[in-house]
């Protein structure tokens, strides 16, 4: 699960320079993701977080991921 | 817009500071929530809980006015701040404190008072939940 996750972000952030996939219990439902991308920069937090979001509408929606941790940084 | 729905965007509206978070203020049912009660505590903020758990649709409609798929999410004068990482990190570097005196003065330094409140009373929309 941590792989699709992965590929999801990665195929949202092309230019990230960092891409982290934790699952935090060994479960596969509960995550850490962390993305570390320039277009974060000078975004407030809200709307970083509101990417990630969309990034992973899907495994959301359909209750993949019960619990998700998110880390996002503007510069490397 | 269903009555619950009104109530959850009355409730978001008329309270300073508003956490929709998985169990009561004083029994807390998930981490993530109990991080964001933890980071409103360790500036002094007064605020208001609001359990969803007691309907799965609270959460539905929730996330369909605030656009924020998860739980928590901690509002404060009717602005939606963040769930419980943005919290937390608000809270760490001091923009919490910020971003409650812009919005609400030096009202929510009124003693951290804590209450749950219920959305799911149809006659009554703001019940203590004891």
């Amino acid at each position: 699960m941590s792989e699709r996750l992965q590929t999801l972000l990665q195929d949202a952030f092309p230019h990230a320079q960092d891409v982290e996939v934790v699952d935090r219990t060994g479960g596969g439902d509960h995550f850490h993701v962390t993305v570390v991308d320039s277009r974060f920069a000078g975004l407030p937090l809200l709307d970083q977080h509101r990417l990630v979001y969309d990034a992973l509408a899907e495994p959301l929606a359909d209750g993949t991921i019960h619990e998700l941790r998110i880390t996002t940084r503007g510069d490397a | 817009m269903s009555d619950l729905s009104d109530r959850i965007q009355q409730t978001i509206e008329a309270e300073p500071v508003v956490a929709f978070i998985k169990g009561t203020h004083e029994q807390c049912m998930c981490g993530n929530s109990e991080r964001a009660l933890h980071a409103l505590r360790s500036v002094g903020a007064s605020f208001t809980a609001v359990d969803v758990l007691p309907d799965p649709v609270i959460r539905q409609e929730l996330s369909a006015i605030s656009s924020w798929p998860t739980i928590p999410q901690v509002f404060v004068g009717g602005e939606l701040i963040g769930g419980a990482d943005i919290v937390q990190e608000l809270a760490a570097t001091g923009e919490l404190e910020a971003k409650l005196n812009e919005k609400l003065g030096d009202s929510w330094r009124n003693g951290g008072e804590e209450r749950t409140v219920s959305v799911a009373d149809r006659e009554n929309p703001l019940r203590l939940v004891p």
